[in-house]
């Protein structure tokens, strides 16, 4: 009973990570229709950034996480602009090339400038803790990325659903041209899906630091990780990456509980087995 | 060059050439030549698959390492001479790429391109686990190879390991050249330009591209063991990302579709790494990133293509 | 049991929606068929079921009394029924040749050879030769698909399906997208079709149709409307109410 609580826990606060930091992924692919390779860079750029904020200026946490994720949003907005929105038009392979690139950038920017080690993100005492629960505890940092993780959803949803932005994004993921020929300024879309996107993954990067640490290889390490998500739960919807996402945090968590030493294995050939019977995805949608 | 491809032998005289010239020119760089002369084979088995077929893969390194650890294993346990050796590497690299193929070419766009990566991890995490067999993370060690053919010993200069790269990776060269003008690259290169089209002309797409992927595998598998076979080690490192995304660079670079791309690619981008990465290997990283994009923005036809860019550039001012 | 493709019955629906709905159809040897019908009428999800990319839910197709519903795309074609597009697919960065002769190297089953050159077989160079000439293509083989002018790319689009040999050839919208200063060449060419070769052609100008076609079904809605001569199809009111009404043929 413990063991399995222990999985619901981990496996929905991986989970929940997955998503805040593929969430831009998917909803990009359905909306630019362009592979974006370097997005994990976004997350790691985050941890990066309130890395040094907090071990060489000294900041809390908290302030430094958001600073971290403005300047994610700070880079990404300029990206869009000069080189994504010329990416757009190539095809699949130009678009991987043209991203790894990119990554390969990041990378070699973070080498740079901070080494190839870990880069610690400290939690404050307060998150350290354990939550008691009467009959067990739990990590505080758990419950908190997992409330965290439902407050973007929500968010998200709120966005999507209640807001001319939101009206305006579901008309461009079903027809970009038609979106272009009723006014919709889908340049300024592009941008601010962008740069939430990149937001978001820098806020999952952050909170997932203790789950995916944060370091130079970081986008390469676990691209494979996000692809995965969008793989399974389709392009541009947010709904559809969420339930992906949850359920395969909840997978890998089972399988490295399960059969730790297999645990990798066994969650890839799940995922391949998954596709191969899928191959468009948990929903049939374009892939 | 294409023109150069009809002139009966022409290709083969000038590569024999470029062979002893690189031979004679780089006395003590020899092992250096043999790994860009591996890496050209390499990179042919990615243009036979996606170059030629149309298939997009950023997992090719699955093919090579199986390969290299297959040749090595074979080295170590059964027998240490060479050429079955070889057979090996190609026989795994093969049933590996055609067992994964039955199910990553079902798949098309970012689902294939991803599940490719995939298979690398899982190829490399099971080598990973497996310590006992593969060495784990120390690599695979103790492989020591008997003469080529029994009469040519490999020496520590690398002459016998140059030679014999040499002329396997000039082997497989014609075969491929002989490929691609025969209805079978002919058919591939049709599948590369509209599926739809050879459905609509009675061709099973599928299959074909399974056959694709299983040829493409059988040379990447030809390269690993070569590579287990010259150096005597074979880490986890050839199941790595890098390796897989470095080669569709270098063959990008060169150009796709060609072969001769293939090698152009990787004597530019082995010879730049080369000079740049003992200098700054960190540099050599931005190197490559900038490279890359450079490549995708401006001449997205490789450097082959180089020549008519300047030309359209030169008539555009 | 009869020659040619007989249709029984189809029918095709999509979530509820009828696409075809009791469609019966015989393409004898030699047949000239002309559909027709406004758009969403369900010509192309027809053609899409002769030619295996649909799979009908109830209904026969036999092809000279053999059903060839277990048939798959690609063993249709190879079984005898071949099909242009609407938008033309072509190998566009290969010659005009090398389209021809990939689709005879497939009706030959030789398309896995790997050591001869794919242009050392005699028999079926001599062949591309006079499928060209009947094309008045001739001048063009060298040339990059890419480089032709849009009807032209239809003449290599019909010559390249003829390679295959078909007895039923099922042309999707033969002159769509090409200016009407070329469309005779479309029409020549489908009037030299081989005799013995069955034919529906699937197409919106009606001129065309009225020229090549001696039987007109009209569909709609999934259902054949009625079919007949073009001089009965011309006079029968319905169907100049429906379809003709709007786009009078001279």
């Amino acid at each position: 009973m413990s063991l399995f609580l222990n999985i619901l826990i981990d496996g929905v606060a991986y989970g929940m990570i997955l998503f805040m930091i593929s969430v831009g992924l998917s909803v990009t692919m359905g909306l630019m229709r362009v592979i974006n390779l370097a997005h994990g860079g976004f997350a790691m750029v985050g941890g990066v950034v309130a890395h040094v904020l907090m071990s060489e200026a000294g900041i809390g946490y908290v302030p430094a996480a958001l600073l971290g994720i403005v300047a994610t949003v700070a880079l990404a907005w300029p990206l869009e602009r000069l080189i994504y929105r010329r990416i757009y038009g190539f095809g699949d392979l130009q678009q991987v090339l043209a991203t790894i690139g990119l990554t390969f950038l990041m990378i070699a920017t973070v080498n740079r400038l901070q080494g190839s080690s870990l880069l610690a993100l400290p939690l404050p005492t307060v998150l350290a803790q354990s939550v008691d629960l009467g009959f067990r505890t739990l990590p505080l940092h758990r419950v908190i990325v997992i409330g965290v993780g439902a407050v973007v959803i929500v968010g998200l949803w709120l966005l999507i659903e209640r807001t001319r932005f939101g009206i305006k994004l579901r008309a461009a993921v079903d027809n970009r041209a038609t979106a272009g020929a009723i006014g919709i300024n889908t340049g300024l879309i592009y941008t601010a899906t962008f740069c939430l996107g990149a937001g978001l993954a820098a806020l999952g990067g952050i909170l997932g630091a203790e789950m995916l640490p944060i370091e130079a290889y970081y986008p390469l390490r676990y691209m494979v990780l996000f692809l995965v998500v969008v793989a399974v739960g389709g392009m541009g919807s947010i709904g559809r990456s969420f339930l992906a996402a949850l359920g395969l945090g909840l997978i890998e968590t089972a399988s490295r509980y399960l059969v730790p030493e297999f645990g990798t294995i066994f969650y890839f050939a799940c995922i391949i087995l998954f596709l191969a019977l899928r191959p468009k995805g948990l929903w049939g949608r374009l892939a | 060059m294409t023109r150069l491809m009809r002139i009966p032998f022409a290709v083969e005289a000038l590569l024999i050439a470029l062979l002893v010239i690189a031979f004679f020119a780089f006395p003590y760089n020899l092992a250096f030549v043999t790994r860009i002369l591996i890496m050209v084979l390499f990179v042919l088995s990615i243009d036979l698959v996606l170059g030629f077929a149309g298939i997009a893969t950023l997992g090719q390194a699955a093919l090579y390492g199986t390969g290299a650890y297959a040749a090595g294993l074979f080295a170590v346990h059964v027998t240490a001479a060479p050429l079955p050796g070889l057979l090996i590497g190609m026989v795994a690299g093969a049933a590996l790429a055609f067992l994964s193929g039955l199910v990553l070419l079902r798949t098309k766009g970012l689902t294939l391109i991803m599940l490719t990566i995939a298979v690398a991890q899982i190829c490399q995490e099971v080598a990973n686990k497996a310590r006992d067999v593969t060495g784990g993370a120390d690599g695979l060690r103790g492989i020591r190879m008997e003469p080529v053919l029994g009469l040519f010993e490999f020496d520590f200069i690398g002459i016998t390991a140059y030679w014999y790269v040499a002329i396997v990776v000039f082997i497989v060269f014609l075969a491929l050249k002989r490929l691609a003008a025969a209805p079978l690259g002919l058919s591939l290169r049709g599948i590369h330009e509209s599926p739809e089209r050879m459905l609509a002309i009675g061709a099973p797409v599928y299959r074909r591209q399974v056959l694709a992927y299983t040829l493409g595998g059988g040379i990447a598998g030809i390269a690993g063991a070569l590579a287990a076979q010259v150096t005597q080690l074979v880490s986890l490192e050839v199941y790595s990302f890098t390796l897989s995304a470095e080669a569709l660079i270098m063959l990008i670079l060169g150009g796709t579709g060609r072969l001769w791309g293939a090698i152009v690619g990787v004597v530019l981008f082995m010879t730049v790494h080369h000079v740049a990465a003992s200098a700054d290997p960190y540099n050599w990283l931005f190197f490559i990133g900038f490279m890359v994009l450079g490549v995708v923005f401006f001449l997205p036809g490789g450097m082959i293509r180089l020549p008519q860019a300047l030309l359209r550039l030169g008539r555009q001012r | 049991m009869s020659a040619g493709l007989q249709v029984r019955g189809l029918q095709k629906s999509f979530g509820g929606i009828i696409v075809a709905d009791d469609i019966n159809v015989d393409l004898a040897p030699g047949a000239r068929v002309a559909l027709i019908g406004p758009n969403g009428a369900g010509k192309t999800t027809f053609s899409s079921l002769i030619t295996g990319k649909l799979t009908p839910n109830a209904g026969e197709i036999t092809l000279d009394g053999q059903d060839i519903r277990p048939l798959g795309e690609a063993d249709r074609v190879k079984a005898g029924i071949a099909k242009t597009f609407q938008i033309t697919t072509l190998f566009r960065d290969l010659t005009v040749r090398d389209n021809l002769r990939l689709a005879a190297q497939e009706r030959d089953g030789r398309a896995r050879a790997w050591f001869k050159r794919a242009d050392s077989w005699a028999e079926v160079e001599r062949e591309i030769d006079a499928q060209l000439a009947a094309f008045r293509l001739e001048a063009l083989g060298d040339k990059r698909v890419s480089d032709l002018a849009y009807g032209q790319q239809r003449l290599v689009e019909m010559a390249m399906t003829l390679m295959l040999k078909p007895r039923v050839l099922i042309l999707d919208e033969p002159a769509a997208g090409v200016p009407s200063s070329d469309s005779h060449l479309i029409t020549d060419a489908i009037e030299r079709l081989p005799d013995d070769l069955a034919v529906l052609i699937i197409e919106h100008d009606m001129k065309l149709v009225f020229r090549v076609a001696r039987s007109i079904i009209v569909l709609v809605n999934g259902r054949i409307l009625t079919q007949g001569a073009p001089n009965e199809i011309a006079a029968d009111e319905r169907v100049r109410d429906l379809y003709l009404g709007a786009r009078h043929h001279d």
